[in-house]
């Protein structure tokens, strides 16, 4: 799973346009929902289920907001006519 | 016999993680790494969560909804943020790969630009 991120920073630093960094920052935050995961199983504890789910809704908060930012931060078309 | 199960599922979640990782690196366009990224991550890290949903539910006999929660929500999200990301990559004009054939939604561009043209003449 490291291995995984640690992929994921080598396209995010060569990557070149804007779309390829969001779309590995989003799976570095997916990824780092199934770390957490593993920690769970080996401190054998149930403490980390609010992280994990707060980790889920930010890296999808994140991934709609930089895409509709790149996209030039209008948030609906106000193009009627 | 329940270890062997959560091991299975362990392995294979971090097999498609990476598989996932050199996916995004090694595909040519944004297009093709959306794919690599939205479904292995996502499968990976689903299998994941189900071993860990399994681990406590047969070994320490503690129900987690909150674990079920989470495999419902990256399984419901993940698509959407994958598409969106999609539709503001082709907006802002990032070009598909060059040996790449089709391009369905430059028609329907097209198509609106023509409808948009005739309703104002």
């Amino acid at each position: 799973m490291s291995m995984s991120i640690f992929v994921c920073f080598i396209r995010i630093v060569k990557g070149p346009t804007m779309s390829d960094r969001v779309v590995a920052l989003d799976t570095i935050g997916i990824t780092l929902i199934g770390i957490i995961g593993i920690i769970m199983i080996i401190q054998n504890t149930l403490a980390y289920a609010e992280v994990i789910l707060v980790i889920a809704i930010l890296a999808f908060i994140g991934t709609i907001a930089l895409a509709k930012f790149i996209e030039g931060g209008v948030i609906f078309d106000r193009d009627r006519n | 016999m329940i270890e062997i199960v959560i091991s299975a599922f362990i392995l294979l979640g971090a097999f498609l993680s990476l598989l996932g990782s050199i996916g995004i690196l090694r595909f040519p366009d944004v297009y093709g790494r959306l794919h690599a990224a939205t479904k292995s991550a996502t499968l990976g890290v689903i299998s994941i969560m189900l071993a860990v949903y399994v681990h406590f539910h047969f070994i320490e006999g503690v129900f987690s909804g909150k674990v079920l929660l989470t495999i419902f929500f990256v399984f419901l999200t993940a698509p959407v943020a994958g598409f969106m990301i999609s539709r503001s990559a082709y907006n802002v004009g990032v070009e598909l790969w060059d040996k790449s054939t089709q391009d369905d939604l430059k028609i329907a561009f097209e198509n609106k630009e023509k409808n948009k043209k005739k309703a104002r003449s």
